[in-house]
């Protein structure tokens, strides 16, 4: 799950990470007020006006710009409310519709009195899936790109990884710092930046944490200027607080409901539907569909309860998409059996009524015979088939 | 000679009276699979189906010689149930739960590091050895014996393969569900390189998924052995956007090196027979071998 800038600043500040502070603003109305506060609280002279929405790139698109008074800001502010803000990493890219803001941070100037005082620095932590623990990565080209940084200077990206048991160390983190050039007051403020940042890490059971950039001031303190945060969803259940912070409009309707059905549902923009048993078996469907000429429109995994109620779910939210022109079913019948998948197939069909495109229904494994018998004789506009193969070439027929 | 489990393992179900170990304990009794009791606690002493209950995993270390566990305890509370069967000294350790935290199990694998002890899972179907012991989930019937080791992250498409090895004239000789979470307890190369080292195995379907780099490190392996044993290989998820969680934990592109495509090209230049449909795993298993 990833939370917004502003949340994620939230989490550090709670675990005492400096951040660049904020006040949020959800319509034009509360500008005034939150830039009376943020004066108040931070005697920030200008102010970073910065769209929250679940994607990086946001100074490309226009959704992050510095006002240097009041009028400006405020301009600033109401212009990126409500706008599609396209980014490199919005569906479609900077080509594509975008994404709408319905949020906006204004933050201070953290970069005052003296901007070119200031130094940027590169800090994630994420889980080094093959080392089998987490890594703090840090760089001194801070504000860009880390994958291009790692491309083109790979020396300048840095990694440390840490101790499940013992945990960071204070040599790991004086590392830190002395390799980001630091020294004096910068040195041990960048340490406990270090300390801090990795407690709130393991605190909120974080998957990411990119703070991008993290800044060193004038005064030599260290400063958080943005953050993205993804938090473990299996671990949710002990962050109740964190929980709250999903912000549903930032993802897809379709699949925020399928998941109250308990549906697993990927959204695609092809052009055959399907639902399948199984994240592995959903994915190789999603293959095999390619294969045989179509593309697939979802991913969808049913899980191991596919009865009728499930399956009904799962038909009516795939014919949403317009663009579906068949639907394959791929069930691998263990320990739930075909025949009653198929009875759900039958009566899901009968219950939803018109349905104009052609179905394709692949029942393998426990009483495989008798589903097959089952949708056969059900006078339904159902092809049903055994093998693999089989439903592969049925797709590739339909779909011609 | 088989791979994990055999006839001769003694097995017990920590979860044992819950509605999932219940439920799969019974079935994998039914299978013929060696169970020598459960572990639930505080209702050691009780039997049920047919078998004792106890209160620690050590109790049924002591009493019932347990050398292999199977979990079916709730995501919160499976990380400990992991580290209570190593800590008495449980050999095998097969864990089907989903949902654990994914720093839970980093803390449980270093852990798990100086002690004799293998985890398979979690998130995984379990494992088989046909007409021996069935450790897990998977619908035993689709398992015929016979000389194929089958390795895979994910449940239904093992089942899938076996079914199609089965169909090819073929069988299984022991099939690992190794499990689709970001850290797993046998990782794909450590699995094959069992199936490598097992004489009661001919050849070896290798079947991975999108994120992470197991099927890379498993494919060099294979290469290093000289290819003694064919491998065939597929990868789901070739059609998967960047960056979307797919169903499995663990199965997310990032880099480009999580990709379908980086995977089966790393696995083809190992000498792996890549297939690239789904429906193809058997029927090519069963040329490779009649070379």
């Amino acid at each position: 799950m990833n939370l917004h800038e502003y949340q994620g600043k939230q989490l550090l500040s709670k675990y005492g990470v400096a951040i660049q502070r904020g006040v949020v603003v959800e319509n034009a109305s509360e500008i005034d007020a939150a830039l009376k506060q943020l004066r108040e609280e931070t005697n920030t002279e200008f102010a970073v006006v910065k769209a929250q929405i679940h994607a990086g790139g946001r100074g490309k698109g226009g959704g992050v710009k510095v006002g240097k008074n009041d009028a400006e800001i405020k301009e600033y502010a109401e212009n990126i409310l409500g706008m599609m803000l396209k980014t490199p990493q919005t569906p479609g890219g900077l080509d594509g519709e975008g994404k709408l803001v319905s949020k906006v941070l204004i933050a201070e100037d953290s970069y005052a009195p003296d901007f070119d005082a200031c130094k940027e620095y590169y800090v994630s932590i994420m889980l080094d899936r093959e080392k089998k623990r987490n890594v703090i990565i840090y760089s001194t080209e801070g504000g860009m790109n880390i994958e291009e940084v790692a491309e083109q200077t790979p020396h300048l990206v840095h990694k440390e990884h840490i101790h499940p048991h013992i945990g960071l160390q204070g040599f790991q983190a004086r590392k830190i710092a002395f390799n980001l050039g630091l020294s004096g007051q910068a040195f041990k403020e960048m340490t406990k930046f270090i300390n801090k940042l990795y407690a709130a890490f393991l605190g909120s059971d974080a998957s990411l944490f990119e703070i991008n950039p993290t800044i060193k001031t004038a005064d030599d303190r260290i400063v958080a200027v943005d953050c993205k945060v993804s938090l473990d969803e299996n671990a949710l259940y002990r962050h109740k607080d964190l929980a709250e912070m999903r912000d549903t409009s930032e993802e897809d309707p379709t699949e925020v409901e399928a998941q109250s059905y308990g549906l697993n549902y990927v959204q695609l923009d092809g052009n055959v539907g399907c639902m399948v048993n199984g994240a592995g078996l959903a994915m190789a469907t999603m293959d095999i569909i390619k294969l045989s000429g179509g593309s697939p429109a979802n991913f969808l995994d049913v899980g191991g309860t596919a009865d009728a109620a499930r399956v009904e779910q799962a038909f009516r939210i795939i014919m949403r998409d317009k663009g579906v022109k068949a639907i394959l079913i791929n069930i691998f019948g263990g320990i739930v059996r075909c025949d009653r998948v198929a009875q759900g197939v039958v009566d899901a069909y009968k219950n939803i009524g018109n349905i104009d495109i052609p179905i394709i229904v692949r029942l393998q494994g426990t009483n495989a015979d008798i589903a097959k018998k089952l949708i056969d004789e059900s006078g339904l506009e159902v092809h049903s088939a055994i093998q693999l193969g089989e439903a592969a070439g049925l797709v590739e027929n339909l779909i011609k | 000679m088989s791979v994990l489990v055999n006839k001769n393992s003694n097995i017990i179900v920590q979860g044992f009276t819950g509605k999932e170990g219940s439920f799969h304990a019974e079935q994998m009794i039914e299978y013929g699979t060696n169970v020598v009791g459960g572990v639930t606690p505080g209702k050691g002493g009780q039997v049920h189906l047919g078998k004792p209950v106890f209160n620690t995993v050590q109790e049924a270390v002591d009493k019932a010689k347990a050398n292999t566990s199977i979990i079916f305890v709730p995501p919160a509370f499976a990380g400990d149930a992991i580290m209570e069967a190593a800590a008495a000294g449980v050999q095998v350790i097969i864990c089907i739960t989903e949902g654990i935290p994914v720093q839970d199990m980093v803390k449980v694998r270093e852990y798990l590091k100086d002690k004799q002890v293998t985890l398979v899972g979690p998130n995984c179907p379990g494992v088989i050895t046909p007409d021996e012991a069935k450790v897990g989930i998977m619908p035993g019937f689709v398992f015929k014996k016979g000389r194929i080791g089958v390795v895979s992250k994910s449940g239904t498409l093992t089942y899938e393969a076996a079914d199609q090895i089965v169909k090819a004239g073929l069988g299984i000789s022991t099939a690992i569900g190794i499990g689709g979470d970001p850290i797993v307890g046998t990782p794909t190369k450590e699995a094959v390189e069992l199936l490598m080292n097992d004489p009661e195995t001919d050849g070896i379907v290798m079947i991975g998924e999108i994120g992470g780099n197991y099927e890379a490190l498993a494919s060099e392996y294979v290469k290093s052995t000289g290819n003694k044993k064919p491998v065939v290989g597929f990868i789901a998820g070739q059609t998967a956007p960047k960056g979307r969680t797919m169903g499995h934990a663990g199965a997310i592109i990032g880099g480009k090196d999580d990709t379908a495509e980086a995977k089966m090209a790393i696995m083809a230049s190992c000498g792996i027979h890549v297939v690239s449909s789904p429906a193809e795993i058997g029927s090519t298993m069963a040329k490779v071998l009649n070379k």
